[in-house]
């Protein structure tokens, strides 16, 4: 879409969060960046607080301490009026999907365009279809409800409708959770796909280490309250941090290891 | 934003034979902001019917989606028209843009099929009408083959479930329930006070509270109340657990849905009714009570002499026997809605109104059918 501008500063800038659940402190200290045109993916084991620290960016819970900037602008304690602006500018693709279980995979994504533009009708109704089409939904996707879909096409309609407005920066919660290899392909495709053609800035979180391996330009893991390690992929399968260790080298992330050395 | 938008602009270059547009020069930014404005102009231009036609993409400041899909469409239209257009000079992303979005366009949605006729609709309303009576014998039958299973079996009894219900169903409905027939009682000792005071017959809204409040309204209303505080929850509890695969997990797990969610909610609705029922009898009478005395100059003393001679055991056994019944109905109709619920959370909400007042309406029948059955019997 727009070029590519070159931002000053990250497009999400997060210093010293502190966040706590009754006693338990979920986030002690976490400072990170997410720069323009870049996929970015948040790590960590279950509980590390990943979604919490996604939910925080996104507006949807306030930290305890500390300040989060998107765009250049400070967005704690922001009010939904000033938040509006802001908002329209990214989308976000929930882990479930939520997608409006009374209103078909069309109408998920022509509301929000009817909520936010002045299109005709029509002009609607194509935009919808053009975004269900690029999330690579068949065509007879549009004019079933959520209920009628598989998990896989749920994200992806969920994902279709994150893309309406043609969002700046792009959060994704588990992507690829709950789908089996081919479709978890799919959606590493769809994600590097759009981010190449729609110029977009892509934030995940994710527990998908084939995923990190094929798409992600920069990880960062979070364990123990804060970022235990940022960086590529094969920086951080280089690092000695035990908890990033712990990541990268279990059965699984060797596996994922092996695979992506082998695919060079 | 973050760029300072060139307004977006379409001039159309008229250069053909008959002032056929040949030129169209685009600038600005084709944007979803601007896409409505973009889309009246260019269903506005005299477009040529055959020929070449040049779009000039060389000024587009800001492209997106819509924009791309606008000049997209421009392009394929023109060319089912037979008219070969050619877009000329975008910036190679924009143009990557547009040739993502030709790439993944699909055929247009198909177009839905003619509505049903009249016929056809009244046809498949009375269809799921009569489905929806044979789902609920269906669900009677259901229900009492897992009571027999149960009573076979008392020790499958599930008793913290039934206690639950019994707290919120009943207990925590004293309050409401006793407000409302107090007052219940208040408003007919009002409405008779006048008519008894024209004839002197003052002591007989004696007769006029304790009989209505016995024999039809404490029932009735007690009914009308849980099935709108507990019949509700019912359904919404269901439904919401249908939603989230809860009742298939509970199969899966090889534990009854019935045993576990249907029973309990019944057994324990059977147990307060006609406790609760006795309980609004009491208010229902002693607001007639406060209203005969501050109004008729009947007094508490006079009021309780006489009530042993207006009612006779059969009025309160008679109201009382309604009690069970109407908690069946209810217990079954809000467990039945819930069931039916599918998928969205929208169905959660029809059926949590239909619930209501399909119990109601059950009610309001059965206790019709009482009066009949009592006439009979000369209760």
């Amino acid at each position: 879409m727009n070029a590519p501008v070159p931002y000053a500063d990250p497009v999400v800038e997060v210093r010293g969060i502190r966040t706590r659940f009754g006693a338990a402190l979920v986030h002690e200290h976490v400072d990170l960046d997410v720069h323009a045109g870049e996929i970015f993916a948040l790590v960590g084991g279950s509980g590390s607080g990943k979604s919490t620290l996604l939910r925080e960016i996104i507006l949807l819970q306030p930290p305890d301490a500390g300040s989060i900037r998107v765009f250049g602008q400070q967005v704690i304690g922001l009010d939904d009026a000033h938040a509006l602006p802001l908002r329209r500018r990214w989308g976000v693709m929930f882990e479930r999907g939520a997608l409006f279980s009374s209103l078909t995979v069309a109408e998920n994504v022509g509301m929000v365009l009817s909520e936010h533009t002045d299109l005709p009708p029509q002009l609607i109704r194509e935009m919808a279809a053009v975004k269900i089409a690029l999330t690579g939904l068949p065509a007879d996707a549009g004019p079933k409800y959520p209920s009628e879909l598989s998990g896989g096409m749920r994200k992806r309609a969920s994902l279709a409708r994150a893309l309406a407005l043609d969002p700046e920066l792009l959060f994704l919660d588990e992507p690829t959770a709950g789908l089996d290899p081919l479709s978890a392909t799919g959606i590493d495709d769809l994600v590097r796909g759009l981010r190449d053609g729609l110029g977009l800035t892509i934030m995940m979180v994710t527990h998908d280490l084939d995923l990190m391996w094929r798409v992600a330009d920069r990880v960062a893991v979070l364990g123990k309250g804060t970022i235990a390690g940022v960086g590529t992929m094969a920086e951080l399968s280089q690092s000695d941090d035990p908890l990033v260790r712990q990541y990268f080298h279990g059965p699984r992330g060797r596996a994922a290891l092996e695979q992506a050395w082998n695919r060079r | 934003m973050m760029i300072a938008r060139a307004p977006a602009q379409l001039t159309a270059v008229a250069s053909g034979p008959g002032g056929a547009v040949r030129v169209v020069r685009c600038t600005g930014a084709w944007t979803v902001h601007t896409a409505a404005a973009l889309d009246r102009e260019l269903g506005a231009i005299r477009w040529p019917e055959a020929g070449e036609l040049l779009i000039e993409g060389a000024g587009v400041a800001q492209l997106d989606t819509a924009g791309a899909w606008l000049l997209h469409r421009t392009v394929r239209d023109l060319a089912a028209r037979g008219c070969a257009a050619r877009l000329d000079g975008l910036k190679p992303e924009f143009a990557a843009l547009v040739a993502l979005i030709a790439a993944r366009e699909v055929p247009g949605e198909p177009p839905a099929g003619p509505a049903p006729s009249w016929l056809a609709r009244t046809g498949r309303d009375a269809w799921a009408l009569a489905a929806g009576g044979v789902g609920y014998l269906a669900f009677i039958g259901e229900t009492t083959l897992a009571l027999l299973r149960t009573l076979r079996q008392p020790r499958t009894l599930r008793w913290r479930p039934i206690l639950h219900n019994v707290q919120t169903a009943g207990v925590e409905a004293l309050p409401i329930t006793g407000l409302l027939s107090f007052l219940m009682g208040i408003v007919i000792a009002y409405q008779g006070a006048d008519q008894l005071q024209r004839f002197g017959a003052n002591i007989y809204v004696v007769d006029l509270v304790s009989l209505a409040m016995l024999r039809e309204l404490s029932p009735l209303l007690t009914a009308i109340i849980i099935a709108g505080r507990s019949g509700s929850a019912y359904t919404a509890q269901i439904g919401t657990m249908k939603v989230t695969e809860e009742i298939d997990a509970l199969r899966t797990i090889g534990v009854g849905a019935q045993e576990l969610l249907v029973l309990p909610k019944l057994l324990a609705l059977v147990v307060v009714m006609p406790l609760l029922t006795v309980y609004t009898d009491v208010t229902g009478v002693l607001g007639g009570m406060v209203m005969a005395q501050s109004k008729l100059g009947v007094g508490f003393d006079a009021f309780v002499d006489r009530l042993d001679e207006a009612i006779q055991p059969s009025s309160y056994w008679t109201g009382l026997a309604k009690a069970p019944v109407f908690a069946m109905i209810v217990a079954l109709v809000g467990c039945y809605r819930g069931f039916q619920v599918t998928g969205s959370a929208e169905s959660v909400g029809t059926q949590t109104t239909m619930s209501v007042v399909q119990s109601i309406f059950l009610v309001i029948v059965t206790d019709a059918l009482f009066s009949i059955v009592f006439l009979w019997l000369d209760l």
